[in-house]
Protein backbone atom coordinates (compact mmCIF):
# COMPACT_ATOMS: atom_id res chain seq x y z
CA UNK A 1 0.00 0.00 0.00
CA UNK A 2 2.72 2.45 0.97
CA UNK A 3 4.79 4.20 -1.66
CA UNK A 4 8.43 3.19 -2.27
CA UNK A 5 9.50 6.60 -1.04
CA UNK A 6 7.77 6.01 2.28
CA UNK A 7 9.37 2.59 2.60
CA UNK A 8 12.75 4.06 1.98
CA UNK A 9 12.03 6.60 4.70
CA UNK A 10 11.12 3.78 7.11
CA UNK A 11 14.26 1.87 6.18
CA UNK A 12 16.52 4.86 6.86
CA UNK A 13 14.74 5.44 10.13
CA UNK A 14 15.31 1.85 11.18
CA UNK A 15 18.92 1.97 10.10
CA UNK A 16 19.49 5.09 12.17
CA UNK A 17 18.06 3.41 15.26
CA UNK A 18 20.27 0.40 14.68
CA UNK A 19 23.28 2.61 14.35
CA UNK A 20 22.51 4.34 17.65
CA UNK A 21 22.13 1.00 19.44
CA UNK A 22 25.34 -0.31 17.94
CA UNK A 23 27.25 2.85 18.88
CA UNK A 24 25.99 2.61 22.44
CA UNK A 25 27.28 -0.95 22.78
CA UNK A 26 30.58 0.00 21.15
CA UNK A 27 31.15 2.72 23.72
CA UNK A 28 30.75 0.18 26.52
CA UNK A 29 32.92 -2.39 24.73
CA UNK A 30 35.64 0.17 24.02
CA UNK A 31 35.59 1.33 27.62
CA UNK A 32 35.95 -2.22 28.94
CA UNK A 33 38.63 -3.04 26.37
CA UNK A 34 40.70 0.05 27.19
CA UNK A 35 40.34 -0.60 30.89
CA UNK A 36 41.52 -4.20 30.50
CA UNK A 37 44.35 -3.19 28.18
CA UNK A 38 45.53 -0.36 30.44
CA UNK A 39 45.52 -2.64 33.46
CA UNK A 40 47.38 -5.44 31.70
CA UNK A 41 50.04 -3.15 30.25
CA UNK A 42 50.41 -1.53 33.68
CA UNK A 43 49.45 1.92 32.42
CA UNK A 44 47.28 1.96 35.50
CA UNK A 45 47.67 0.06 38.74
CA UNK A 46 45.22 -2.91 38.81
CA UNK A 47 45.41 -2.82 42.59
CA UNK A 48 43.61 0.51 42.47
CA UNK A 49 41.42 0.09 39.41
CA UNK A 50 40.87 -3.66 39.15
CA UNK A 51 40.11 -4.85 35.60
CA UNK A 52 37.13 -6.26 33.71
CA UNK A 53 38.39 -9.87 33.48
CA UNK A 54 39.07 -9.90 37.20
CA UNK A 55 35.64 -8.41 37.86
CA UNK A 56 34.02 -11.14 35.84
CA UNK A 57 35.82 -13.94 37.69
CA UNK A 58 35.11 -12.44 41.08
CA UNK A 59 31.49 -11.89 40.05
CA UNK A 60 31.21 -15.59 39.19
CA UNK A 61 32.88 -16.59 42.41
CA UNK A 62 30.72 -14.30 44.53
CA UNK A 63 27.56 -15.27 42.72
CA UNK A 64 28.10 -18.99 43.08
CA UNK A 65 29.00 -18.67 46.71
CA UNK A 66 25.68 -16.94 47.10
CA UNK A 67 26.70 -13.87 49.04
CA UNK A 68 26.51 -11.37 46.14
CA UNK A 69 23.04 -12.34 45.05
CA UNK A 70 21.93 -12.33 48.66
CA UNK A 71 23.23 -8.77 49.17
CA UNK A 72 21.70 -7.64 45.87
CA UNK A 73 18.37 -9.13 46.88
CA UNK A 74 18.48 -7.32 50.23
CA UNK A 75 19.09 -3.99 48.50
CA UNK A 76 16.35 -4.70 45.94
CA UNK A 77 13.87 -5.44 48.69
CA UNK A 78 14.81 -2.31 50.58
CA UNK A 79 14.50 -0.21 47.44
CA UNK A 80 11.12 -1.63 46.44
CA UNK A 81 9.74 -1.22 49.93
CA UNK A 82 11.13 2.31 50.08
CA UNK A 83 9.50 3.24 46.75
CA UNK A 84 6.13 1.77 47.72
CA UNK A 85 6.08 3.40 51.15
CA UNK A 86 7.19 6.82 49.96
CA UNK A 87 4.76 6.80 47.02
CA UNK A 88 1.87 5.84 49.27
CA UNK A 89 2.81 8.16 52.11
CA UNK A 90 3.70 11.05 49.79
CA UNK A 91 0.46 10.73 47.83
CA UNK A 92 -1.56 10.52 51.05
CA UNK A 93 0.04 13.70 52.37
CA UNK A 94 -0.44 15.48 49.01
CA UNK A 95 -4.12 14.49 49.12
CA UNK A 96 -4.38 15.87 52.65
CA UNK A 97 -2.87 19.16 51.45
CA UNK A 98 -5.40 19.32 48.59
CA UNK A 99 -8.24 18.44 50.93
CA UNK A 100 -7.41 21.04 53.52
CA UNK A 101 -5.96 24.32 52.30
CA UNK A 102 -5.49 25.20 55.95
CA UNK A 103 -3.27 22.18 56.59
CA UNK A 104 -1.29 22.85 53.44
CA UNK A 105 -0.75 26.50 54.37
CA UNK A 106 0.27 25.58 57.92
CA UNK A 107 2.69 22.81 56.91
CA UNK A 108 4.17 24.44 53.82
CA UNK A 109 7.25 25.98 55.53
CA UNK A 110 8.01 22.68 57.24
CA UNK A 111 7.96 20.87 53.92
CA UNK A 112 10.30 23.46 52.46
CA UNK A 113 12.75 23.05 55.34
CA UNK A 114 12.54 19.25 55.28
CA UNK A 115 13.13 19.27 51.53
CA UNK A 116 16.25 21.39 51.90
CA UNK A 117 17.62 19.43 54.87
CA UNK A 118 20.27 16.85 53.85
CA UNK A 119 18.57 13.63 54.84
CA UNK A 120 21.91 11.89 55.45
CA UNK A 121 22.18 13.98 58.58
CA UNK A 122 19.27 11.99 59.98
CA UNK A 123 21.25 8.74 59.68
CA UNK A 124 22.31 8.41 63.32
CA UNK A 125 18.77 9.17 64.49
CA UNK A 126 17.33 6.46 62.29
CA UNK A 127 20.01 4.06 63.50
CA UNK A 128 19.19 4.67 67.13
CA UNK A 129 15.44 4.62 66.64
CA UNK A 130 15.07 1.85 64.09
CA UNK A 131 18.14 -0.35 64.47
CA UNK A 132 20.63 -1.41 61.81
CA UNK A 133 18.09 -3.10 59.53
CA UNK A 134 15.13 -0.74 59.51
CA UNK A 135 17.16 2.45 59.53
CA UNK A 136 17.89 1.70 55.85
CA UNK A 137 14.17 1.85 55.11
CA UNK A 138 13.95 5.04 57.12
CA UNK A 139 16.68 6.66 55.06
CA UNK A 140 15.17 5.47 51.76
CA UNK A 141 11.74 6.88 52.62
CA UNK A 142 13.14 10.11 54.09
CA UNK A 143 14.98 10.89 50.89
CA UNK A 144 12.10 10.25 48.49
CA UNK A 145 8.92 11.08 50.39
CA UNK A 146 9.26 14.88 50.40
CA UNK A 147 9.91 14.99 46.67
CA UNK A 148 6.90 12.73 46.17
CA UNK A 149 4.69 15.11 48.12
CA UNK A 150 5.91 18.11 46.15
CA UNK A 151 5.60 16.43 42.75
CA UNK A 152 2.18 14.88 43.33
CA UNK A 153 0.87 18.11 44.81
CA UNK A 154 2.06 20.15 41.84
CA UNK A 155 0.35 17.58 39.61
CA UNK A 156 -2.91 18.16 41.48
CA UNK A 157 -2.50 21.89 41.02
CA UNK A 158 -2.10 21.51 37.27
CA UNK A 159 -5.52 19.91 36.93
CA UNK A 160 -7.77 22.62 35.58
CA UNK A 161 -10.06 24.29 38.07
CA UNK A 162 -12.94 24.11 35.61
CA UNK A 163 -12.74 20.31 35.53
CA UNK A 164 -13.44 20.43 39.24
CA UNK A 165 -16.11 23.06 38.64
CA UNK A 166 -17.80 20.64 36.30
CA UNK A 167 -17.70 18.00 39.04
CA UNK A 168 -19.06 20.55 41.48
CA UNK A 169 -21.93 21.40 39.16
CA UNK A 170 -23.02 17.78 39.42
CA UNK A 171 -22.84 18.11 43.19
CA UNK A 172 -19.71 15.98 43.59
CA UNK A 173 -18.22 15.49 47.05
CA UNK A 174 -14.49 15.98 47.67
CA UNK A 175 -14.02 12.23 47.80
CA UNK A 176 -15.69 11.85 44.39
CA UNK A 177 -13.49 14.61 42.94
CA UNK A 178 -10.46 12.81 44.30
CA UNK A 179 -11.46 9.42 43.00
CA UNK A 180 -12.92 10.47 39.65
CA UNK A 181 -10.66 13.36 38.64
CA UNK A 182 -7.57 14.00 40.76
CA UNK A 183 -6.17 10.49 40.94
CA UNK A 184 -6.81 9.38 37.35
CA UNK A 185 -5.74 12.75 35.96
CA UNK A 186 -2.49 12.46 37.91
CA UNK A 187 -1.41 9.16 36.39
CA UNK A 188 1.31 10.79 34.23
CA UNK A 189 2.54 12.63 37.31
CA UNK A 190 2.63 9.43 39.33
CA UNK A 191 4.76 7.82 36.64
CA UNK A 192 7.13 10.80 36.54
CA UNK A 193 7.35 10.76 40.33
CA UNK A 194 8.03 7.03 40.29
CA UNK A 195 10.92 7.56 37.86
CA UNK A 196 12.49 10.15 40.12
CA UNK A 197 11.86 7.94 43.14
CA UNK A 198 13.71 4.95 41.68
CA UNK A 199 16.89 7.01 41.68
CA UNK A 200 16.30 8.75 44.98
CA UNK A 201 15.30 5.63 46.88
CA UNK A 202 18.41 3.84 45.66
CA UNK A 203 20.47 6.73 46.99
CA UNK A 204 18.65 6.42 50.29
CA UNK A 205 19.16 2.68 50.48
CA UNK A 206 22.89 2.80 49.70
CA UNK A 207 23.33 5.71 52.09
CA UNK A 208 21.49 3.82 54.81
CA UNK A 209 23.59 0.74 54.20
CA UNK A 210 26.80 2.79 54.29
CA UNK A 211 25.87 4.14 57.68
CA UNK A 212 24.66 1.14 59.57
CA UNK A 213 23.71 -2.08 57.88
CA UNK A 214 25.20 -5.57 57.91
CA UNK A 215 23.98 -6.53 54.45
CA UNK A 216 23.20 -5.10 51.03
CA UNK A 217 25.23 -3.67 48.17
CA UNK A 218 26.01 -0.48 50.07
CA UNK A 219 27.45 -2.57 52.87
CA UNK A 220 29.55 -4.56 50.38
CA UNK A 221 30.92 -1.38 48.85
CA UNK A 222 31.92 0.09 52.20
CA UNK A 223 33.34 -3.24 53.36
CA UNK A 224 35.27 -3.71 50.11
CA UNK A 225 36.73 -0.23 50.50
CA UNK A 226 37.79 -0.89 54.08
CA UNK A 227 39.60 -4.15 53.26
CA UNK A 228 41.00 -2.65 50.04
CA UNK A 229 39.25 -5.12 47.74
CA UNK A 230 38.55 -3.10 44.62
CA UNK A 231 36.99 -6.13 42.88
CA UNK A 232 34.32 -6.29 45.50
CA UNK A 233 33.62 -2.57 45.26
CA UNK A 234 33.47 -2.56 41.48
CA UNK A 235 31.30 -5.66 41.22
CA UNK A 236 28.88 -4.21 43.77
CA UNK A 237 28.71 -0.93 41.89
CA UNK A 238 28.02 -2.83 38.66
CA UNK A 239 25.20 -4.73 40.37
CA UNK A 240 23.82 -1.43 41.64
CA UNK A 241 23.86 -0.01 38.10
CA UNK A 242 22.10 -3.13 36.83
CA UNK A 243 19.51 -2.89 39.58
CA UNK A 244 18.72 0.71 38.70
CA UNK A 245 18.47 -0.12 35.00
CA UNK A 246 16.02 -2.92 35.73
CA UNK A 247 13.90 -0.82 38.08
CA UNK A 248 13.85 2.05 35.62
CA UNK A 249 12.82 -0.33 32.84
CA UNK A 250 10.00 -1.69 35.01
CA UNK A 251 8.72 1.81 35.73
CA UNK A 252 8.83 2.57 32.01
CA UNK A 253 6.77 -0.53 31.26
CA UNK A 254 4.31 0.37 33.99
CA UNK A 255 4.10 3.89 32.58
CA UNK A 256 3.39 2.62 29.09
CA UNK A 257 0.67 0.33 30.41
CA UNK A 258 -0.91 3.09 32.50
CA UNK A 259 -0.83 5.52 29.58
CA UNK A 260 -2.58 3.01 27.39
CA UNK A 261 -5.15 2.22 30.03
CA UNK A 262 -5.88 5.85 30.76
CA UNK A 263 -5.74 7.10 27.15
CA UNK A 264 -3.21 9.74 28.04
CA UNK A 265 -1.45 10.92 24.94
CA UNK A 266 2.29 10.64 25.05
CA UNK B 1 -42.72 25.19 22.51
CA UNK B 2 -46.16 26.75 22.32
CA UNK B 3 -46.87 27.98 25.83
CA UNK B 4 -43.95 30.24 26.59
CA UNK B 5 -44.24 32.37 23.51
CA UNK B 6 -47.12 34.27 25.04
CA UNK B 7 -44.90 35.32 27.90
CA UNK B 8 -44.40 39.00 28.47
CA UNK B 9 -40.89 40.45 28.51
CA UNK B 10 -41.17 41.12 32.21
CA UNK B 11 -43.00 38.22 33.70
CA UNK B 12 -43.68 39.71 37.11
CA UNK B 13 -47.32 39.58 36.15
CA UNK B 14 -47.31 35.87 35.27
CA UNK B 15 -49.81 33.84 37.24
CA UNK B 16 -48.18 30.44 37.60
CA UNK B 17 -45.03 30.21 39.75
CA UNK B 18 -41.93 30.75 37.68
CA UNK B 19 -39.40 28.06 37.02
CA UNK B 20 -36.36 30.14 37.86
CA UNK B 21 -36.78 33.32 39.81
CA UNK B 22 -34.19 35.85 40.96
CA UNK B 23 -35.35 38.51 43.39
CA UNK B 24 -33.21 41.57 44.11
CA UNK B 25 -30.08 39.47 43.73
CA UNK B 26 -26.75 41.10 44.42
CA UNK B 27 -23.27 39.63 44.59
CA UNK B 28 -19.95 41.00 45.73
CA UNK B 29 -16.54 39.39 45.52
CA UNK B 30 -14.02 39.93 48.24
CA UNK B 31 -10.29 39.83 47.72
CA UNK B 32 -7.65 41.05 50.20
CA UNK B 33 -7.15 44.14 48.01
CA UNK B 34 -10.72 45.15 47.39
CA UNK B 35 -14.39 44.45 47.33
CA UNK B 36 -15.96 44.11 43.89
CA UNK B 37 -19.64 44.46 43.37
CA UNK B 38 -20.38 42.16 40.44
CA UNK B 39 -24.17 42.07 40.34
CA UNK B 40 -26.70 44.54 41.67
CA UNK B 41 -30.41 44.21 42.06
CA UNK B 42 -31.13 41.52 39.49
CA UNK B 43 -34.81 40.65 39.12
CA UNK B 44 -35.49 37.97 36.59
CA UNK B 45 -37.87 35.13 36.02
CA UNK B 46 -37.65 32.39 33.47
CA UNK B 47 -40.51 30.09 32.50
CA UNK B 48 -40.49 26.37 31.91
CA UNK B 49 -39.17 25.41 28.50
CA UNK B 50 -37.98 28.92 27.82
CA UNK B 51 -34.63 29.73 26.20
CA UNK B 52 -32.99 32.88 27.55
CA UNK B 53 -29.75 34.35 26.23
CA UNK B 54 -27.63 36.72 28.23
CA UNK B 55 -25.20 39.15 26.59
CA UNK B 56 -23.16 41.92 28.13
CA UNK B 57 -19.71 43.48 28.21
CA UNK B 58 -16.81 41.21 29.21
CA UNK B 59 -16.45 40.70 32.91
CA UNK B 60 -19.95 41.94 33.64
CA UNK B 61 -20.88 38.91 35.69
CA UNK B 62 -22.86 36.87 33.18
CA UNK B 63 -21.19 33.65 34.22
CA UNK B 64 -21.57 34.62 37.86
CA UNK B 65 -25.30 34.77 37.28
CA UNK B 66 -25.22 31.18 36.05
CA UNK B 67 -23.20 30.10 39.08
CA UNK B 68 -25.88 31.67 41.26
CA UNK B 69 -28.67 29.77 39.53
CA UNK B 70 -26.67 26.54 39.76
CA UNK B 71 -26.21 27.02 43.48
CA UNK B 72 -22.41 26.96 43.29
CA UNK B 73 -22.36 30.56 44.50
CA UNK B 74 -24.53 32.14 47.15
CA UNK B 75 -25.88 35.63 46.49
CA UNK B 76 -24.70 38.33 48.88
CA UNK B 77 -28.23 39.69 48.91
CA UNK B 78 -31.60 38.63 47.55
CA UNK B 79 -32.84 35.15 46.72
CA UNK B 80 -32.61 32.67 43.86
CA UNK B 81 -35.52 30.26 43.59
CA UNK B 82 -36.11 27.22 41.42
CA UNK B 83 -39.71 25.96 41.30
CA UNK B 84 -40.53 28.15 44.27
CA UNK B 85 -37.78 26.74 46.48
CA UNK B 86 -34.77 28.80 47.47
CA UNK B 87 -31.55 27.49 45.98
CA UNK B 88 -28.98 26.29 48.49
CA UNK B 89 -26.21 24.28 46.93
CA UNK B 90 -26.24 22.40 43.65
CA UNK B 91 -29.43 20.73 42.58
CA UNK B 92 -30.10 17.75 40.30
CA UNK B 93 -32.57 19.99 38.49
CA UNK B 94 -29.74 22.05 37.03
CA UNK B 95 -27.18 20.98 34.43
CA UNK B 96 -24.12 23.03 33.52
CA UNK B 97 -22.35 23.18 30.18
CA UNK B 98 -19.01 24.96 30.12
CA UNK B 99 -16.88 26.59 27.48
CA UNK B 100 -14.54 23.61 27.37
CA UNK B 101 -15.91 20.12 27.24
CA UNK B 102 -13.57 18.81 29.97
CA UNK B 103 -14.10 15.26 28.90
CA UNK B 104 -11.97 12.90 30.97
CA UNK B 105 -9.25 11.43 28.75
CA UNK B 106 -9.05 8.36 30.94
CA UNK B 107 -12.65 7.40 30.20
CA UNK B 108 -14.26 6.44 26.92
CA UNK B 109 -17.20 8.40 25.52
CA UNK B 110 -19.85 6.27 27.21
CA UNK B 111 -18.35 6.44 30.68
CA UNK B 112 -17.74 10.16 30.18
CA UNK B 113 -21.41 10.87 29.57
CA UNK B 114 -22.42 8.90 32.66
CA UNK B 115 -20.13 10.92 34.96
CA UNK B 116 -22.97 13.10 36.26
CA UNK B 117 -25.22 10.11 36.86
CA UNK B 118 -22.37 8.38 38.66
CA UNK B 119 -21.78 11.35 40.95
CA UNK B 120 -25.46 11.57 41.76
CA UNK B 121 -25.59 7.83 42.37
CA UNK B 122 -28.37 7.34 39.85
CA UNK B 123 -29.30 3.86 38.68
CA UNK B 124 -26.23 2.73 36.73
CA UNK B 125 -28.03 0.51 34.23
CA UNK B 126 -30.70 3.10 33.53
CA UNK B 127 -28.13 5.85 33.11
CA UNK B 128 -26.11 3.75 30.67
CA UNK B 129 -29.20 2.92 28.67
CA UNK B 130 -30.20 6.56 28.51
CA UNK B 131 -26.63 7.53 27.59
CA UNK B 132 -26.46 5.07 24.71
CA UNK B 133 -29.88 6.14 23.51
CA UNK B 134 -28.93 9.83 23.50
CA UNK B 135 -25.56 9.19 21.89
CA UNK B 136 -27.26 7.19 19.15
CA UNK B 137 -30.02 9.73 18.63
CA UNK B 138 -27.55 12.59 18.27
CA UNK B 139 -25.21 10.88 15.88
CA UNK B 140 -22.50 9.60 18.22
CA UNK B 141 -23.64 5.98 18.35
CA UNK B 142 -20.54 4.60 16.72
CA UNK B 143 -18.19 6.49 19.05
CA UNK B 144 -19.46 5.01 22.31
CA UNK B 145 -16.20 3.17 22.95
CA UNK B 146 -13.89 5.83 21.51
CA UNK B 147 -11.49 7.91 23.55
CA UNK B 148 -12.35 11.62 23.71
CA UNK B 149 -9.09 12.44 21.92
CA UNK B 150 -10.41 10.66 18.85
CA UNK B 151 -13.33 13.08 18.47
CA UNK B 152 -13.46 16.51 16.82
CA UNK B 153 -14.09 19.66 18.86
CA UNK B 154 -17.74 19.85 17.86
CA UNK B 155 -18.33 16.20 18.65
CA UNK B 156 -16.67 16.59 22.03
CA UNK B 157 -18.99 19.48 22.88
CA UNK B 158 -21.99 17.36 21.85
CA UNK B 159 -20.74 14.61 24.14
CA UNK B 160 -20.48 17.21 26.91
CA UNK B 161 -24.09 18.22 26.33
CA UNK B 162 -25.22 14.62 26.45
CA UNK B 163 -23.24 14.19 29.70
CA UNK B 164 -25.36 16.99 31.12
CA UNK B 165 -28.58 15.50 29.75
CA UNK B 166 -27.94 12.01 31.14
CA UNK B 167 -28.14 13.50 34.64
CA UNK B 168 -31.71 14.54 33.70
CA UNK B 169 -31.79 18.23 34.61
CA UNK B 170 -34.82 20.44 33.88
CA UNK B 171 -32.64 23.48 33.43
CA UNK B 172 -29.52 23.79 31.28
CA UNK B 173 -27.02 26.52 31.98
CA UNK B 174 -24.80 27.11 28.97
CA UNK B 175 -21.70 29.16 29.70
CA UNK B 176 -20.34 30.16 26.29
CA UNK B 177 -20.38 26.56 25.16
CA UNK B 178 -19.40 27.34 21.57
CA UNK B 179 -16.77 30.02 22.01
CA UNK B 180 -13.80 27.65 21.86
CA UNK B 181 -14.87 26.28 18.48
CA UNK B 182 -14.14 27.47 14.96
CA UNK B 183 -16.84 29.52 13.27
CA UNK B 184 -18.25 26.79 11.07
CA UNK B 185 -18.46 24.20 13.82
CA UNK B 186 -19.97 26.85 16.02
CA UNK B 187 -22.86 27.50 13.64
CA UNK B 188 -23.57 23.83 13.06
CA UNK B 189 -23.30 22.94 16.71
CA UNK B 190 -25.48 25.79 17.96
CA UNK B 191 -28.11 24.59 15.50
CA UNK B 192 -27.79 21.04 16.82
CA UNK B 193 -27.76 22.02 20.46
CA UNK B 194 -30.84 24.17 19.93
CA UNK B 195 -32.73 21.23 18.48
CA UNK B 196 -31.54 18.86 21.20
CA UNK B 197 -32.66 21.27 23.93
CA UNK B 198 -36.08 21.85 22.33
CA UNK B 199 -36.41 18.16 21.61
CA UNK B 200 -35.74 17.35 25.27
CA UNK B 201 -38.04 20.15 26.43
CA UNK B 202 -35.43 21.76 28.70
CA UNK B 203 -35.29 25.28 30.03
CA UNK B 204 -32.05 26.91 28.94
CA UNK B 205 -30.00 29.94 29.92
CA UNK B 206 -27.19 30.76 27.50
CA UNK B 207 -24.38 33.16 28.26
CA UNK B 208 -22.57 34.35 25.15
CA UNK B 209 -20.49 37.12 23.60
CA UNK B 210 -22.00 36.45 20.23
CA UNK B 211 -25.07 38.62 19.59
CA UNK B 212 -26.26 36.62 16.60
CA UNK B 213 -25.96 33.41 18.58
CA UNK B 214 -27.98 35.00 21.37
CA UNK B 215 -30.75 36.13 19.02
CA UNK B 216 -30.92 33.00 16.91
CA UNK B 217 -31.19 30.57 19.82
CA UNK B 218 -33.32 32.32 22.38
CA UNK B 219 -36.91 33.27 23.06
CA UNK B 220 -35.65 36.27 25.00
CA UNK B 221 -32.35 38.10 25.04
CA UNK B 222 -31.23 39.86 28.19
CA UNK B 223 -28.61 42.61 27.98
CA UNK B 224 -26.53 43.39 31.04
CA UNK B 225 -24.64 46.55 31.88
CA UNK B 226 -21.01 46.90 32.94
CA UNK B 227 -20.04 46.24 36.56
CA UNK B 228 -21.81 46.50 38.95
CA UNK B 229 -24.05 44.71 36.57
CA UNK B 230 -27.75 45.28 36.33
CA UNK B 231 -30.26 44.26 33.71
CA UNK B 232 -30.22 46.78 30.90
CA UNK B 233 -33.07 45.24 28.93
CA UNK B 234 -34.89 42.01 28.21
CA UNK B 235 -36.12 41.60 24.65
CA UNK B 236 -38.62 39.11 23.41
CA UNK B 237 -37.41 37.67 20.11
CA UNK B 238 -40.23 37.10 17.66
CA UNK B 239 -40.27 36.69 13.94
CA UNK B 240 -43.08 37.12 11.48
CA UNK B 241 -41.83 34.07 9.60
CA UNK B 242 -43.20 31.71 12.26
CA UNK B 243 -43.00 30.49 15.82
CA UNK B 244 -40.74 27.50 15.47
CA UNK B 245 -37.81 28.75 13.45
CA UNK B 246 -34.44 27.10 13.74
CA UNK B 247 -31.44 29.28 14.63
CA UNK B 248 -30.33 29.08 11.00
CA UNK B 249 -33.60 30.38 9.59
CA UNK B 250 -33.80 33.02 12.32
CA UNK B 251 -30.50 34.39 11.03
CA UNK B 252 -32.21 34.88 7.65
CA UNK B 253 -35.46 36.20 9.09
CA UNK B 254 -36.68 39.74 8.49
CA UNK B 255 -36.38 41.29 11.93
CA UNK B 256 -33.08 39.59 12.75
CA UNK B 257 -31.00 42.60 11.79
CA UNK B 258 -33.20 44.98 13.72
CA UNK B 259 -32.66 42.92 16.83
CA UNK B 260 -28.96 42.66 16.12
CA UNK B 261 -28.53 46.40 15.62
CA UNK B 262 -30.58 47.28 18.66
CA UNK B 263 -28.60 44.98 20.93
CA UNK B 264 -25.31 46.06 19.36
CA UNK B 265 -26.18 49.69 19.99
CA UNK B 266 -27.16 48.97 23.55
CA UNK B 267 -23.96 47.03 24.25
CA UNK B 268 -21.87 49.71 22.61
CA UNK B 269 -23.25 52.29 24.99
CA UNK B 270 -22.22 50.14 27.94
CA UNK B 271 -18.80 49.38 26.54
CA UNK B 272 -18.10 53.01 25.68
CA UNK B 273 -19.12 54.15 29.13
CA UNK B 274 -16.54 51.74 30.55
CA UNK B 275 -13.78 53.44 28.59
Amino acid sequence: MSSPLYERYLRTLKRKQWLIGLARLSVLAAFLFLWELAARLKWIDPMLTSKPSLLWSSFREMATKGSLLHHTWISTQETLAGIVVSMALGTAIAVLFWWSTFASKVLEPYIVVLNALPKVALGPIFYIWLGDRYSVYGMAVAISVIVTIIMVESGFKEISKTKLKLMESFGATKLQMLRMVLLPASVPHFIATLKVNVGLTLVGVVMGEFLSSKAGLGYLIIYGGQVFQMNLVMVSITMLALLSVILYGLVNLLGRYARKKYHHET
Amino acid sequence: MAGHNERLPTSDTAKQPDHIELKRVGLSYFTPRQETEALRDINLSIGKGEFLSIVGPSGCGKSTLLSLISGMLKPTSGTVMIDGVEVSGTSPKVGYMLQHDHLFEWRDVLSNVTVGAEIRRMDRVKARRKAVELLERYGLGEFVRHAPSQLSGGMRQRVALIRTLVAEPDILLLDEPFSALDYQTRLTLSEEVFHIIKDQGKTAVLVTHDISEAISMADRVMVMTKRPSTISSVREIRFDEGEQLSPWSKRQAGRYHDYFNAIWKELEDHVVSVI
